[in-house]
């Protein structure tokens, strides 16, 4: 039986890994290669590295990361963070990516989508929708929530569940879906969200923003009928073990790759 | 000498990266001689068979593959260029296996393509010697080969049974990644480069 992905996710600056609470205040929390050997050996089923480094070496840094990355261990991940052009993915998946993810890019050139679904395959294409609660896109008696770029900086007026039918036309191969009112704020994942966005595509979609604990995966899984759940604090200052989690997982019955 | 075919489909890195942690090492080729000495070749493929089947032909490489008497392990797409034909842009493959390569059912109710940990069993063949049955593996695919006689072992999606992996005389072939699926894939890998030429 499929098996419900644990996705710790690691934010890195300059080969660092960083995390921050509702898109601020980063702090530091270890090598990125370690901690990612340490996450596999623990029973990770995948991992996600969000490069936030803002300088012009920027590429350079980041390639060789992900070169070590996939030294290292033998689970899949996905890279993103400022990743625009054809010829970026082509430079991330040539450094061994298995899936690399778009923000930004997917809302100003959407047309991007398709072109790196026919060029990569969409198995490698993953688009990252940030949202944020927006009483504006509220639609008969349901919550709206507005897709956000440039990490979280910039409103686009874009509705959430429009643009993930949108992005999922186009070939994306799965959604990563963040609720920005949630991440860092340990109060659990926004379930009526992902499940909404979940049931209205037919790829999977990656549950995060607001793990706080094991039930919340648990609600994401069964309630928010998430494919894979992601988190990072949680597990980058050991507040839950991976395994523990999982076993948790598997004693109600989600199933899970123990 | 191990030989990675280098083609338009790969992802080749992850393959190489994946032998270098059980400490062998591999040559990236699509050279005729090379793939044609190495004693042990390696068919790795992410993407689009109607694509990396014109680009085999365009380097004629395929009656090469075809003809290779060595033990030889394709991955995913690499896998189902193995087969007859291929549902994916109703794509003419290289044929080692007279088996087609289907689409899962779009109108299933499961998410498409299949992407994730899932269960093999009904192991079959030193590939998966001291595999359990029931392991996790790491697919991400859209097509797969029905459960047929040249199966080896098995995974469950979508409402049916198909070949997580496939074997014919020195063809071998899986359709999850090995390189990707942890220690289980690892002990997969080390069994096919211990294989003996037959």
């Amino acid at each position: 039986m499929l098996a419900k992905r644990i996705i710790p996710c690691l934010d890195v600056c300059n080969g660092r890994t960083v995390k921050g609470v509702n898109f601020v205040n980063l702090r530091d929390a270890g090598d990125a290669v370690e901690l990612a050997k340490t996450y596999s050996d623990k029973g990770a089923d995948e991992l996600v590295f969000l490069d936030i480094t803002a300088t012009v070496e920027k590429r350079k840094t980041l390639s060789e990361l992900v070169k070590n990355i996939s030294k290292t261990i033998s689970i899949p991940f996905t890279v993103g963070g400022g990743i625009n052009t054809i010829e970026d993915v082509d430079v991330m998946l040539s450094c061994g990516a298995d899936k690399i993810s778009i923000n930004s890019i997917c809302v100003k050139n959407p047309d991007i989508i398709g072109e790196l679904s026919h060029t990569f395959g969409s198995q490698c294409v993953v688009c990252a929708l940030d949202v944020k609660r927006n009483d504006a896109f509220n639609k008969n008696g349901l919550d709206g929530w507005e897709i956000y770029t440039h990490g979280g900086r910039v409103a686009t007026g874009l509705d959430a569940f429009d643009f993930a039918k949108e992005v999922y036309n186009r070939g994306a191969g799965e959604i990563l879906l963040t609720s920005m009112n949630s991440d860092g704020c340990k109060n659990g994942f926004e379930i009526d969200l992902t499940k909404r966005i979940s049931k209205s595509v037919s790829i999977p979609v990656i549950a995060s923003g607001g793990a706080g604990n094991m039930e919340h995966f648990k609600d994401v899984f069964e309630d928010g009928c998430a494919d894979a759940a992601l988190a990072a604090s949680i597990f980058h200052f050991g507040e839950v073990q991976i395994m523990d989690l999982k076993r948790y997982l598997n004693d109600n019955n989600i199933s899970v790759r123990l | 000498m191990i030989a990675i075919v280098k083609y338009n489909a790969g992802n080749i890195q992850s393959v190489m990266c994946a032998l270098n942690r059980l400490g062998y090492d591999a040559v990236v080729t699509d050279d005729v001689e090379m793939i044609k000495k190495a004693d042990k070749v390696i068919f790795p493929g992410v993407g689009e068979a109607s694509t990396a089947m014109a680009y085999l032909e365009s380097i004629n490489l395929i009656d090469t593959l075809k003809d290779l008497k060595k033990p030889f392990l394709g991955i995913c797409l690499g896998m189902q260029l193995l087969c007859e034909r291929s549902d994916e842009n109703d794509c003419r493959c290289m044929g080692m296996f007279d088996v087609p390569v289907v689409e899962f059912d779009k109108t299933s109710g499961f998410k498409i393509p299949h992407v994730g940990w899932n269960t093999i069993y009904d192991l079959k063949s030193d590939l998966y010697k001291d595999v359990k049955e029931n392991s996790y593996c790491y697919f991400v695919h859209t097509y797969y080969v029905p459960v047929c006689d040249y199966t080896i072992a098995k995974c469950e999606y979508a409402g049916v049974s198909f070949s997580a992996s496939i074997k014919r005389d020195n063809f071998y072939a899986t359709q999850f990644h090995p390189e990707k699926s942890g220690s289980i894939g690892e002990t997969i890998l080390n069994n096919f480069l211990k294989l003996e030429d037959k």
